[in-house]
């Protein structure tokens, strides 16, 4: 009887994945190319569920791949051009080694080079795919733009970088796509939202960077080569949709503005063009020149019930976007030297305000110093020498914070010399019982258009101080109460103790107090209770699941609360060292 | 060789200044080649007349009084007077022409040299042509030019080879056609600069999806920066010197924050962020080299776990408060049981005595002192190794009566047996008989506890003992007679309780309950309580269910019908579980722990077979003070009010209603 003997690991899970070593000897490439491979084709390796039965029994740390993925990778057309560029690679040693000049040169003029589209397009079947996949793209190139053209990485790539780069920009300058900005420290956050889905991308401060050692640039090098390809497409694609021209050009009446100025000065012929449409101040041609953009208007539905507040909500929101895409709109701001050009003109160009800068900063600059129209000049030096009466002088923290409070602040926190007020995280959704810095509430209530003057904000202090006091004082008569109870313990315990070591008792009869009983409380006793009988029957599985999300949201709360106190000394504080001031004076 | 030499490029100098005036004189304006030539000839050969010694250091002669020897062979003699240092002196400071006077080593006399030989030098010294006359700049003159002569350079006739088509060449096109089409030489590729050309890539979206996507699991994005994260961030999230120390002694990984938050006054003086190639590498390394798994991740509201039951206020009655407290002992009081009219308690305690209390006034009526500590007191009590049957005379006449009667009785008693000599049966007299003490049993070991039969006739005392299968004996007090069940050991005794109802004893080791059938006189269950070691049982007055308690903090629930396995393991204790008791007709049972509490469960237990008992804890009493580490000791329940007292290590007694 019986059958064949089931034989262990030939069936299951074992058979589903492959170690690293055995996809490379089954594709028969080297460690390198077989990085690049996955690189380029987006293999990753996988996690299994049971990683010992995959393992066949041995728990040695190993990386697997699913083995279809290998299979797949069979196929690839790239993986041939790998192979002729390593025969390629020896031709060329050899023909070195021999002198031979000709045949280096010949060998040079038919290096095998590859394409990605097919990979893009396989890895993205549709478009949006793409756009979802394209933050570490932006991320990648706009670091790749900002390295010098020396050593790292060839020269081409920067360039193609840049390129892609300020495509993208001028494409969200015409779109209006910006949504959230954010300067940290590591670099400047900008969010996009682009056909419904939103795009974060961090560029770096513009320094040069001190390469580190331990990084290996032919994989970042891999890595660029991929995101390039498919920033192109995704660029061809988004100039197309909104009719421009792609490569893009700048509008026939930017660049006659444009043209008046010497060009010689700033770059050579091959390159000033690039440098016009980097500059982010004109903008673009289009196919079909279309007088303004028609608003496509959302349509009526008659709808019902919940359905309809959804719908009302939609349209605040529609409304409150399209009131942000104007935020700039009738300003003209000037960018002295001192401040980030690109990172300004770019944001400001989104909202729709003019731009101008010095003439020997960059090219295309639109307007000077000297023009009386000018509403705001953004300076970061501790004075301005010479100053005009008619516009604002801010420092560059005003416009990024007006981006994300989605309204013009008011800008006399933001002045010369001003100690600038917090710049706060944008991506930041504070849910309920989570920590909110008072600046941001201030900034709501500032949008809710409840009070603006700053007597009534230091009102609002006070009253949120005193606001603090009552819920002190509440927790002090929970208190209170709790130590009435210990007394009446302890009494209790006094009693005993006289009466256990035989002492006669000094009874006295004291008028008793009326307890008053709190319904409410009693109530809320009683269901804190039940639940508590309820938690104490929980199944073993159940109770650990239960303890961990308490303990999760006690350690939220916990959070909050050590950053209100940190926040309430601090003002504290700061308010000592004021009066102590005030008294100096 | 010439000039291989100091002296002999002095002595051609000199040779040439002499001679070429002689060849000046001799042949007027000459060719510069023929010049040169002739040149060196003539140096050879003055040379030659000279001296013969050839090219040799003159050092060599210095101890000679010749210099050399001459064409005939004579020696040639250095001139006699040799100069000094002085005369040399007085040469330079007055001869007008030592500037030019060479000497010759060669033949030993100095030469003055020409101006035309001193213009030679310095012409040569310069790097010029040591010719005045020569014209390096002479135009050339073009035999081969692209204008055709009239004549041909040669009259040769031309080859054959150039009129016909070169073979070898033939075979060299030949051989580059065959590789060309072999593939082993590509043509010129055609440059096209596919980099950076772009199309609608998506023009034509098919909706195909392979499976590879369904597959794909996406990579995490990035997760977007907080407030710490700002170059200008709210005081409260800069570190303090506390979190900052702290966050400098954590490793790399256990950090919260991978930066430090740090403020700047101004954009200006923000430097470059030093690990930002790092962190975009790294995210290159998980996006490549990170194994991916898919998570579910459980997203429940924790109100959803917790279950649904029947609200304790619908399952009253049960006792909720704490309304009398029972002092007097001074030890631990480890026992407590309560007479079955309910208006009695008895308690025994460490200190060494039994308290008898009336239950509603919370007076101690009586004590006795039996000396040393007591385990169970009902209407007796046992100490060390006695088991003594007690009268209290507090109840009704009547019944104090024909209790004692019989107690008294000993008629009854019959001859004693072999076996039963391990147990002494005495009486009590004098002293102990005034205080209430009737009858002593007296036991080989120390006795930990003792059990009733539901008729009062028999009971069970518990001896635990690793080694000896006498642990558990069974007296009739009516005949004065006790027996040993058990032949064998089966593990320490922990329990042993009679069932309610029918004639079965249960019996609790250390990790198991077995039952026993008296009338058949073999086990009939074996109940696996899953616990480490049992502390306490209760037999449910229906006689199907069973609790235990555990010193892990366990109370097991046995279904007797259901299965040997616990029904439902309740873990509402925190520390060890010391006592547990079964009401007598309401659906209550209680637990006493070391925690220092005494919880009241519901328990319905349905007459259907179907249907499982109803478990819900209805109230957590709490009230004892935990010494030592120990709590609640012992728990009961009143026999006909829902009233649990409780016994402690802080020695009260407790009722709660």
């Amino acid at each position: 009887m019986g059958g064949l003997q089931k034989k262990k690991f030939e069936r299951g899970s074992a058979t589903n994945y492959i170690t690293r070593n055995k996809a490379r000897k089954k594709l028969q490439l080297s460690l390198p190319d077989f990085r690049r491979l996955c690189i380029l084709k987006g293999i990753y390796p996988h996690e299994p569920k049971h990683k010992k039965k995959v393992n066949k029994g041995s728990t040695a740390p190993r990386t697997f791949y699913l083995l279809k993925d290998i299979r797949f990778l069979l196929h690839e057309p790239i993986v041939g051009k790998f192979r002729d560029y390593k025969v390629f690679v020896r031709k060329l040693r050899k023909a070195y080694g021999k002198s031979e000049w000709t045949s280096v040169e010949r060998l040079r003029e038919n290096k095998p080079t590859y394409k990605l589209d097919h990979i893009i397009k396989e890895r993205y079947p549709t478009f949006i795919d793409a756009l979802r996949d394209i933050d570490d793209a932006l991320c990648m190139c706009f670091l790749f733009s900002t390295f010098a053209r020396t050593g790292k990485c060839h020269v081409q790539t920067i360039q193609l970088c840049r390129r892609l780069t300020v495509e993208w920009m001028n494409y969200i300058i015409t779109s209006r796509a910006l949504r959230k900005v954010f300067l940290s420290i590591k670099g400047i956050y900008y969010q996009v939202e682009v056909m419904g889905q939103l795009i974060t991308w961090l560029v770096p401060y513009q320094f040069a960077h001190d390469h580190p050692t331990d990084v290996d640039y032919r994989v970042m090098a891999t890595f660029t080569e991929l995101y390039t390809t498919l920033l192109g497409f995704v660029n061809f694609r988004l100039y197309h949709s909104l009719n421009l021209v792609y490569p893009p050009k700048l509008d026939g009446k930017a660049e006659a503005e444009l043209k008046e100025e010497d060009e010689e000065g700033y770059a050579m012929n091959s390159e000033s063009y690039s440098e016009k449409l980097s500059a982010l101040g004109g903008s673009l041609a289009r196919v079909v020149s279309a007088g303004e953009e028609e608003e496509a208007e959302v349509d009526q539905f008659p709808v019902e019930g919940e359905d309809m507040e959804k719908m009302e909500a939609r349209e605040k929101e529609q409304k409150e976007l399209e009131a942000q895409k104007r935020l700039f709109e009738g300003l003209k701001v000037f960018l002295n030297r001192e401040v980030p050009r690109e990172s300004l003109a770019f944001i400001l160009r989104c909202f729709g305000a003019e731009v101008s800068w010095d003439k020997s900063v960059c090219i295309g600059s639109t307007f000077d110093v000297t023009d009386e129209t000018i509403t705001h000049q953004i300076v970061d030096r501790p004075n301005a020498e010479k100053q005009y009466i008619n516009r604002y002088y801010i420092q560059p923290q005003w416009v990024y914070d007006c981006v994300n409070a989605k309204i013009l602040l008011p800008v006399q926190d933001y002045f010369l010399g001003v100690t600038l007020p917090p710049h706060l995280s944008p991506f930041v959704e504070e849910k309920e019982g989570d920590y909110i810095p008072p600046e941001k509430l201030k900034i709501m209530a500032l949008k809710r258009g409840e009070k603006s003057e700053e007597e009534e904000e230091e009102e609002e202090e006070g009253e949120g101080e005193e606001e603090e006091e009552d819920e002190d004082e509440d927790a002090e008569e929970d208190e209170d109460e709790e130590e009435e109870d210990v007394a009446e313990e302890m009494n209790l315990k006094k009693m005993e103790k006289q009466r256990s070591q035989g002492k006669s008792l000094s009874v006295k009869v004291t008028p008793g107090k009326v307890k008053a009983e709190n319904p409410a409380r009693l109530e809320q006793e009683e269901k804190a209770e039940e639940k508590r009988l309820a938690i104490m029957m929980m199944k073993k599985k159940e109770k650990y699941l239960y303890d961990k999300i308490m303990f999760g949201k006690k350690r939220k709360i916990r959070e909050a609360n050590k950053l209100a106190a940190k926040r309430k000394a601090h003002d504290d504080a700061e308010k000592v060292a004021k009066k102590k001031k005030a008294k100096k004076q | 060789d010439l000039s291989d030499s100091e002296d002999s490029v002095f002595s051609g100098l000199e040779d040439s200044g002499s001679d070429s005036e002689e060849e000046e004189e001799e042949e007027g304006g000459g060719g510069g080649g023929g010049r040169s030539v002739r040149f060196c000839e003539v140096l050879c050969a003055v040379q030659d007349i000279r001296n013969t010694v050839g090219n040799v250091p003159m050092e060599w002669y210095r101890d000679f009084p010749h210099l050399g020897y001459d064409l005939d062979g004579r020696k040639i003699y250095k001139p006699i007077r040799s100069q000094d240092e002085l005369d040399h002196f007085l040469d330079k400071m007055e001869n007008p022409d030592y500037w030019r006077t060479v000497h010759d080593k060669q033949t030993g006399s100095d030469i003055t040299l020409s101006e035309e030989q001193v213009a030679l030098v310095r012409r040569l010294q310069s790097g010029r042509f040591g010719d005045v006359d020569f014209n390096e700049y002479q135009p050339t003159v073009e035999y081969f030019s692209r204008d055709v002569m009239l004549h041909p350079v040669t009259n040769r006739p031309a080859d054959k080879r150039s009129f016909i088509p070169s073979l070898i060449e033939k075979e060299k096109v030949s051989k580059l056609v065959h590789a060309i089409k072999m593939g082993w030489i590509k043509p010129r590729r055609v440059e096209d600069d596919s980099r950076g050309r772009y199309y609608d890539l998506w023009a034509s979206e098919d909706s195909s999806i392979l499976a590879r996507h369904k597959m794909h699991l996406p990579a995490p994005k990035i997760p977007l920066p907080g407030h710490q994260e700002s170059y200008n961030p709210p005081p409260e999230f800069l570190f303090n010197e506390e979190e900052r120390a702290l966050w400098e002694q954590q490793d790399a990984a256990d950090r919260k924050l991978p930066f430090v938050p740090r403020k700047f006054s101004s954009l200006r003086s923000v430097p470059a962020f030093p690990r930002f190639v790092h962190e975009r590498f790294e995210r290159c390394l998980d996006l490549y080299l990170c194994p991916r798994q898919r998570k579910m991740r459980v997203n429940v509201d924790p109100e959803d776990l917790i279950p649904k039951l029947p609200k304790p206020r619908d399952l009253q009655p049960f006792p909720t408060t704490q309304s009398l407290v029972y002092r007097g002992h001074s030890g631990l009081i480890r026992s407590i049981s309560v007479s079955p009219t309910g208006q009695w308690l008895a308690s025994g305690s460490d200190d060494g005595s039994v308290r008898f209390w009336e239950v509603c006034s919370s007076r101690c009526l009586k004590t006795v002192q039996v000396g040393g500590a007591v385990r169970r007191p009902v209407c007796l009590t046992h100490l060390d190794s006695r088991v003594l049957l007690l009268s209290p005379s507090l109840a009704d006449r009547q019944v104090v009566s024909a209790s004692e009667l019989l107690l008294s009785d000993k008629e009854g008693a019959e001859p004693v047996q072999g076996a039963e000599s391990l147990v002494t049966w005495s009486e009590a007299e004098g002293e102990e008989l005034n205080e209430g003490i009737r009858l002593k049993i007296q036991h080989p070991k120390a006795v930990h506890q003792v059990a009733w039969h539901a008729k009062g006739d028999y009971l069970a005392s518990v001896m635990p003992d690793h080694s000896s299968h006498l642990q558990v004996l069974i007296h009739q007090v009516s005949r004065r007679r006790s027996q040993n069940p058990f032949r064998r050991n089966k593990g320490l005794v922990q329990r042993v309780s009679f069932h309610p109802l029918r004639p079965y004893f249960f019996v609790a080791t250390q990790r198991s309950v077995r039952i026993y059938n008296l009338l058949k006189q073999e086990m009939t269950k074996k109940l696996q309580a899953n616990a480490k070691w049992i502390s306490s049982m209760a037999v449910h007055p229906g006689g199907d269910h069973v609790i235990c308690g555990s010193y892990d903090c366990r109370l097991s629930w046995f279904d007797l019908d259901l299965s040997t396995k616990p029904y439902r393991m309740l873990r509402h204790h925190k520390k060890a579980v010391r006592g547990v008791a079964y009401h007598r007709f309401y659906p209550l049972f209680a637990s006493a722990s070391d925690d220092g509490s005494v919880i009241v469960c519901h328990g319905t237990v349905y007459n259907d077979l179907l249907q499982n008992p109803l478990i819900v804890p209805v109230k957590v009493l709490r009230g004892h003070a935990v010494s030592q580490d120990l709590g609640v000791l012992d728990v009961t329940f009143h026999p006909s009010q829902p009233w649990v007292f409780s016994s402690g290590a802080d020695a009260t007694i407790r009722l709660y209603t």
